[in-house]
């Protein structure tokens, strides 16, 4: 071979390899910069504000009474997946469990002015609703069931919500963080979602009595939002004005996680 | 009457010094750029929220058993391997897909964390990274074909002419010998070119917005069962990914035809606006 040419593809062996080196360090230069702005509280809060965008947006073209798809009875699915709690380690919960939930108590209160405490039967003593709806987990997989249980709005309705309430916060049984940490779960929807149709506090799945592993004996069915929103082993129910004094101030177990609030997306 | 090639395409050159277009008008660079950003990193946190439950189904919802793509982890006597099952075939991906390294420790993980925002596995952050940059993709998106619609970029310069058509045989033979225009026809988008960009702009994207948008459940209730005709969520979700695959082969692509043809001419053209025309190749001498 002639210098010249080796000498030509020397060069050009040489700028390939600069620029691959460009390359791979332009694109380790960005995987760092990510990960130091996820830690940075001004970028996250930027990021963050597009929820709101998201979720002002949604209202707007799928309105507050809009409904969320409902199946046939061919589309449940032959097992519900469940997902978070299985099976609660809470004393309280093992012993209502143990019992039947007979001595179960849902009581509901805060910003209302009739408080009221509920067992099982008063609950199924109420009007209720069927639903066939999809189950969208954040992680992505869906799963379709049918769901029995009361309406919340007529709960609401007969504890007469006051003209403050703005919010409806679920208080459940299950500890998060392993028995004794203050991490019982926790959710919040707005009065819209909590109003409609298909927001249910179902103690039924595929007419069965609800599994332990679905949330037993109550759960929160918000169908236009994801799972997370839907809190199982609902406890206790409380009308407030804000959740910013609660827990960790967003809302939720998974929102103070750094999960959205608004969870229609 | 202003146009991308400015220079009159009918004037000769000047020999000596080559001759200079000004290819790439200003909104055109900077929404190009905009995308480069925002698909870097839609493309990169959409690998994060896939990590989450690592698996394709097609239908209304997940059947468990039968997904057609997975990316698992497997046990072996020889040590953990990762494994990608596509359509019923089974490839070992360890290293990649299913398995890697994760700061020096092989972890189940379906994409690598050098192909994630953020790096480590962290569905909530990734999120937030997804839809705040969906947010701007998309509006980016739709200046951008208001724009080429009343600029008359999209009738002049993307929607090829009959011509550009009909030579489209000579046009695949230039591109798969990796030859490219030369002298006027270099300040055009060739008719491959055209092509690609229009099935990208009024194909795939759209495609993948929608994908994206069938998966919220709160849209989802704008008509009752309109994801239906997608296949139902999950084949929306199917059909985000496989867009979104078909934009990174777009833009494999796209990068190697702008090195092959000339990487810093090309770059600086988008940067700048400015485009070197390269020489044509010399006309066959007529005799006097």
């Amino acid at each position: 071979m002639k210098p010249a040419i080796r000498l030509m593809r020397a060069a050009r062996r040489d700028r390939r390899r600069l620029l691959r080196g460009a390359v791979a360090a332009a694109g380790a230069a960005v995987l760092t910069g990510c990960d130091r702005l996820s830690g940075n509280e001004a970028f996250v809060d930027m990021l963050k504000s597009a929820e709101h965008l998201s979720r002002v947006a949604q209202k707007v073209v799928a309105p507050r009474s809009a409904m969320a798809q409902e199946f046939g009875a061919g589309d449940i699915a032959a097992t519900f997946r469940s997902n978070g709690t299985l099976s609660p380690v809470d004393a309280d919960y093992r012993q209502l469990r143990d019992g039947g939930f007979a001595d179960y108590r849902l009581s509901v209160g805060g910003l209302v002015d009739r408080p009221g405490e509920y067992t099982l039967a008063d609950l199924r003593a109420m009007p209720s609703r069927t639903q066939i709806t999809r189950h969208d987990c954040v992680e992505g997989w869906s799963c379709i069931g049918q769901w029995t249980g009361v309406p919340l709005r007529l709960l609401l309705a007969a504890v007469r919500p006051q003209a403050a309430a703005r919010y409806v916060v679920f208080r459940c049984f299950d500890s998060m963080d392993g028995p004794g940490t203050d991490s019982r779960y926790y959710e919040s929807i707005d009065m819209d979602d909590a109003l409609h149709v298909q927001t249910l506090l179902a103690y039924e799945l595929n007419g069965q009595p609800l599994p332990v592993s679905n949330g037993a004996p109550l759960r929160l069915r918000v169908e236009r939002q994801l799972g997370y929103k839907m809190a199982k082993y609902v406890r206790a129910i409380e009308l407030v004005d804000s959740f910013a004094a609660i827990r960790g101030g967003h809302g939720g177990y998974w929102e103070d996680e750094g999960y959205e609030w608004y969870a229609g997306i | 009457m202003p146009t991308e090639a400015a220079v009159d395409p009918d004037l000769p050159p000047p020999a000596a010094a080559p001759r200079r277009v000004y290819r790439h008008r200003l909104p055109v660079r900077v929404m190009h750029w905009i995308n480069v950003v925002c698909m870097t990193i839609l493309l990169m946190s959409g690998l994060t929220i896939f990590n989450a439950h690592p698996a394709l189904y097609w239908g209304k919802d997940s059947t468990f058993d039968s997904p057609w793509v997975a990316m698992t982890a497997e046990n072996t006597p020889t040590g953990p391997i990762g494994v990608t099952h596509v359509a019923g075939a089974r490839f070992v991906t360890t290293g990649v897909l299913g398995l890697s390294d994760v700061q020096g420790t092989p972890t189940a993980r379906a994409f690598p964390t050098w192909a994630t925002i953020p790096s480590r596995q962290w569905l909530s952050m990734g999120r937030h990274w997804h839809f705040f940059f969906a947010w701007v993709f998309v509006l980016n998106g739709i200046v951008y074909v208001l724009y080429t619609v009343f600029s008359r970029h999209l009738s002049r310069d993307l929607l090829p002419t009959g011509t550009e058509l009909r030579g489209i045989g000579r046009s695949v033979l230039d591109h798969l010998r990796l030859r490219h225009p030369t002298g006027v026809a270099a300040t055009r988008y060739n008719v491959l070119q055209s092509l690609a960009y229009l099935v990208v702009i009024f194909g795939l994207l759209p495609l993948l917005v929608i994908a994206g948008l069938a998966m919220s459940p709160r849209l989802d209730a704008v008509f009752t069962g309109w994801v239906d005709l997608l296949g139902g969520r999950q084949s929306a979700r199917t059909l985000h990914f496989l867009a979104a695959f078909g934009l990174v082969i777009f833009v494999l692509v796209h990068v190697f035809e702008v090195v092959v043809a000339g990487v810093w001419n090309e770059i600086r053209s988008m940067i700048t606006g400015w485009y070197t025309v390269p020489p044509a190749e010399p006309a066959p001498k007529e005799k006097p």
